[in-house]
């Protein structure tokens, strides 16, 4: 599903944010990616999302390489990943049912398909009803919400979060927590960066701890 | 496990007659909704309009001024003659004599003898010096023949022999040709013509960057809206769309905008116009702007400013990366 191999990340006058970084996700794993503050765990996530480009190694993702996608293919890439941010990253000026059905008007599914597949995602993390409300007139865990059903709107293999529940309270984040181990029984794997330790360790799922842009323990 | 889909799926043609449709219900619901966007910003919209509408007319009006120059400097050509002034010992009688050798040359169309009385009269009802002359008490005007050359500027080398030879003639005091003064003219008419096309150039680019400016400003007002779309998989191709079309009514709108203006311009000289075409013998008429002139004006507009548009947006989109 994805492979890295001896991944290593420079910013320009920054340093080394990943260094000789391997590993290997099963389909349908769920996975934490844990560390310190700095660790280098959004490095490594925004190089699967093609947000960042890879120093030297390789990722190999879904049977492609996608170490250096080109700017035609990455956002085709893209569509087979759902992403998640601590901040949510969503429309304000637009409706909850807007927000989620972009990532479907992007890929050019008609009108029907649209409705239909925004209702189920909607209805997956609760918020069916809610449609015509716009973001800021939710919780934030309502808003964490939006940004989850936008992910999974699209069907995408890898499901990619971080810091996902960063701004939650612990009953919230238990309950976003979860709502991912749905999607990983469903088949599609799932990725969380966290550095929420002991709700990780209740949780029980395969962990990977990033130290200084090191993998210690996978 | 991967399934293998039947080969004959009875919903792939459904499925791709929608996605087909959802494309087509895109681009309207782009085009729609990128005037909607206009509209909500409707002062700024306006000011840009109303910029690029001014450099359009400006180019347009040009056009259309130096179009009925032409038209009318046309009609000057067709009434080119020489003026035979006659000494003042020629009388009338040996003038029409003249005259009528003059109608059995070769070179010659027509020749009319206007004669000392008429141009007399003809000068006091124009000149605005009436009273004036009445104190004259003899007539100080010659009798004059106005002689219409054959083929007159087809063949400038037969005018001037004819010239020439009338010249040459000895009643004849001096001839004035009005070919001069037309051949100078039609000299600054070619040239205005070609500064039509330099200007029309200098503000075909003047919309191509007033478009591209406005449209790189919205850009940067969406940028989170770009960003985002991005990190869902759109395109740029899908992403500049929206910013195209609202280059392309910009320049519509513009372009309608500045034919308003032109027209109301042509309506305001219109009646100063009627007063000197009825001196040239009510041979000129005002020329307006065409339909087809407009729908070629339309397409002009909109063009360069979707050009000025793409520009701005192919460009900036690859500078906006998600980080
Ligand atoms: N865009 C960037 N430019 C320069 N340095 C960066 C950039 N992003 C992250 N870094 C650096 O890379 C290291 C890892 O950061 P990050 O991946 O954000 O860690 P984490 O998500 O585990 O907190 C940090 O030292 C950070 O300062
Ligand atoms: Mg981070």
């Amino acid at each position: 599903m994805l492979t890295f191999e001896n991944v290593c990340k420079r910013y320009p006058d920054a340093g080394e944010a990943l260094t000789d970084v391997s590993f290997h996700l099963q389909r349908g794993e769920m996975v934490f990616l844990t560390g310190r503050s700095g660790a280098g765990k959004s490095t490594l996530l925004k190089l699967i999302a093609m947000m960042e480009q890879a120093t030297r190694g390789s990722i190999v993702f879904d049977g492609q390489n996608i170490t250096r996608a080109s700017d035609g293919k990455i956002p085709y890439l893209r569509r087979k990943l759902g992403l998640i941010f601590q901040d949510y990253k969503l429309l304000n000026d637009r409706t909850v049912f807007d927000n989620v059905a972009l990532p479907l008007i992007v890929s050019g599914h008609g009108h029907q398909e649209v409705a239909r597949r925004v209702r189920a995602a909607l209805d997956k993390v609760g918020l069916l009803g809610k449609e015509r409300k716009y973001p800021l007139a939710l919780s934030g865990g309502e808003q964490q919400r939006i940004g989850i059903a936008r992910a999974i709107v699209n069907k995408p293999k890898l499901i990619l979060a971080d810091e996902p529940t960063g701004n939650l309270d612990p009953d919230l984040s238990a309950e976003i927590m979860r709502m991912f181990e749905q999607f990983m029984q469903v088949g599609v794997t799932v990725l969380i960066a966290s550095h929420d330790i002991k709700l990780i360790h209740r949780l029980g799922h395969r962990e990977m701890m990033l130290d200084k842009g090191r993998l210690v323990s996978a | 496990m991967k399934t293998m889909k039947p080969i004959h799926d009875p919903h792939i043609g459904h499925r791709l007659a929608e996605r087909f449709q959802a494309y087509l219900l895109n681009h309207v619901h782009g085009l729609l909704s990128s005037l909607g966007r206009l509209s909500r910003t409707p002062f700024t919209s306006a000011m840009t309009l109303l910029v690029l509408a001014i450099a359009i007319s400006l180019a347009a009006a040009f056009y259309i001024v130096v179009a009925n120059l032409q038209q009318m400097t046309g009609n000057l050509q067709a009434s080119n003659q020489m003026s035979l002034f006659l000494k003042d010992n020629v009388s009338e009688a040996a003038a029409g004599k003249l005259a009528e050798q003059f109608r059995q040359h070769g070179g010659i169309e027509s020749a009319n003898v206007i004669t000392r009385q008429q141009a007399m009269a003809e000068f006091k009802a124009h000149s605005g010096f009436g009273d004036a002359l009445k104190a004259l008490d003899s007539n100080p005007l010659p009798n004059l023949i106005q002689v219409q050359p054959k083929h007159a500027l087809d063949d400038k080398a037969a005018v001037e022999a004819l010239l020439t030879e009338l010249r040459q003639i000895p009643q004849v005091e001096f001839v004035q040709i009005d070919m001069q003064w037309v051949s100078r003219l039609q000299a600054v008419m070619a040239i205005a013509s070609r500064s039509v096309a330099i200007v029309g150039v200098l503000l075909g680019l003047a919309v191509i960057f007033i478009t591209g400016n406005t449209i790189r400003l919205e850009l940067q007002d969406r940028r989170n809206e770009v960003y985002i779309a991005k990190l869902v998989g759109a395109t740029n191709g899908f992403i500049q769309r929206p910013f195209l079309y609202a280059g392309f009514w910009l320049g519509l709108i513009a372009g309608v905008i500045a034919w308003i203006i032109v027209t109301l311009m042509l309506v305001i000289v219109e009646s100063p116009v009627e007063k000197l075409s009825s001196l040239y013998d009510g041979s000129f008429e005002l020329m307006y702007i065409s339909f087809s002139e407009f729908m070629l004006l339309l397409m002009m507009t909109s063009t360069l400013a979707v050009l000025g548009s793409w520009a701005v947006v192919h460009y900036q989109l690859r500078q906006i990366k998600p980080q």
